[in-house]
């Protein structure tokens, strides 16, 4: 068999429309960010599902650990006051 | 000390299972729902690849230009499955080279049904409305799956599905519409593909050892004989809708479990062919080998053409 050493991963983001964020789609092998972005298109958008495309290689994704996500997202549970729901609106206050 | 944290991290695991909370690439996860969700999604991969190979045969033959647009732009939606799944499986940490070499060595199994010929235009009518319609089947529970990037590519893998078993209904429809050669053609690639489609939703309940523990980890949703019994329920009308004869004499309707009785599938034949004696295991196997080792020198020209690239940007730069 080949001892050829894969393509390198990234991961694809694609923007749907004019307005909206781009939003991570899945993954794909190219030899380079050029081909990534043809890739993409071809495996990702084959029905108009996007108008601009994003690739990152995989290995430059940086990410929070899961093992940790309670205590690291903890300091904002119990600040209720961030939200608007927190505060008492008369009812004769309109508009707030 | 070890066992203890273990333990926690296996009941914080069942906890999200048994909440409905999806899995994700990195979380901890019992050694055996990775294996299991490895082999699984591997093979659901190679299935779409190896898949392309029956329909791919018929793409220069198809009856017009329509037609053809159509063939092609399906194959291509298989191999984009294929794609989505592989992407899916890298996430739990085995690589495209592995599963391929897996694929390539018969380690790694792929759908049984692909191992049959297409003998006539209307095996490609008949694979679309049977052969997709029994994946949908398959696949619409797997949107649900515990697993979120099998999820995630599912949802997409089942959207384009439809077009697939639409464009095979109305292959199979225009052929029973046609002259009586034409519906003479459509019956028998029905009777071809009818029993093949019924394995494909695997061995009966008592002999599937993985399905318990998948329906437990609830990457499975419905046991194998619950799909198949409403993939029959499903089909039998659109059968009649289309003047064909389902060709199971002991097919029956049971007004009492409102659904249809169907006589058993030759599981001699299912096991033969997974174990490779199907009419086209070897074609297809060699075909996929053939294909991955006459594309070795492009893998390795487009290497180097993007190293040699980085590195004239890399002195541009100094």
């Amino acid at each position: 068999m080949n001892q050829q050493k894969e393509w390198p991963l990234w991961e694809v983001f694609i923007r749907s429309k004019q307005g909206l964020d781009h939003k991570h789609v899945g993954s794909l092998h190219a030899s380079d960010a050029e081909m990534a972005i043809q890739n993409a298109r071809d495996v990702y958008t084959r029905r108009m599902e996007g108008v601009s495309i994003w690739v990152v290689e995989s290995k430059h994704v940086h990410a929070s650990n899961p093992d940790e996500a309670a205590a690291f997202f903890d300091p904002a549970t119990d600040k209720v006051y961030r939200h608007p729901t927190f505060y008492e609106v008369p009812a004769e206050i309109k508009n707030m | 000390m070890e066992t203890i944290i273990d333990k926690s991290l296996e009941e914080l695991f069942e906890e999200k299972i048994a909440n409905e909370i999806r899995i994700e690439p990195k979380d901890w996860m019992p050694e055996q729902y990775r294996k299991t969700l490895v082999r699984q999604i591997s093979q659901h991969a190679h299935s779409e690849i190896v898949g392309m190979l029956p329909e791919g045969n018929w793409i220069t033959r198809a009856p017009s230009l329509k037609r053809k647009a159509i063939l092609l732009s399906k194959v291509q939606d298989e191999a984009g499955h294929g794609l989505y799944l592989y992407s899916a499986a890298e996430t739990l940490g085995t690589s495209r080279d592995q599963m391929i070499a897996d694929l390539h060595s018969g380690k790694a199994k792929y759908s049984s049904i692909f191992n049959y010929p297409t003998l006539s235009w209307a095996d490609i009518g008949a694979i679309g409305w049977l052969v997709d319609g029994a994946a949908i089947m398959n696949q619409v529970p797997l949107i649900r799956t515990s697993y979120g990037p099998y999820a995630r590519a599912m949802v997409r893998v089942c959207k384009e599905e439809s077009f697939h078993q639409r464009q095979g209904f109305e292959i199979m429809m225009t052929l029973c519409n046609g002259a009586p050669a034409q519906k003479k053609m459509a019956q028998e690639a029905f009777n071809r593909w009818w029993w093949p489609t019924l394995m494909m939703f695997g061995p009966k309940d008592s002999e599937s050892p993985n399905t318990e523990q998948s329906m437990r980890w609830k990457i499975k949703r419905f046991t194998n004989d619950e799909l198949r019994q409403r993939f029959v329920d499903m089909m039998v009308p659109q059968a009649e809708f289309l003047g064909l004869t389902v060709p199971d004499k002991d097919l029956t309707w049971n007004e009492a479990k409102n659904g249809y009785d169907f006589g058993d599938v030759d599981w001699e034949e299912f096991w033969n062919v997974v174990k490779g004696n199907g009419p086209c295991n070897k074609d297809r196997l060699s075909t996929r080998v053939k294909a991955h080792e006459e594309g070795a020198w492009v893998r390795e020209a487009a290497l180097a053409h993007a190293q040699k690239r980085a590195q004239r940007e890399a002195e541009k730069q100094a």
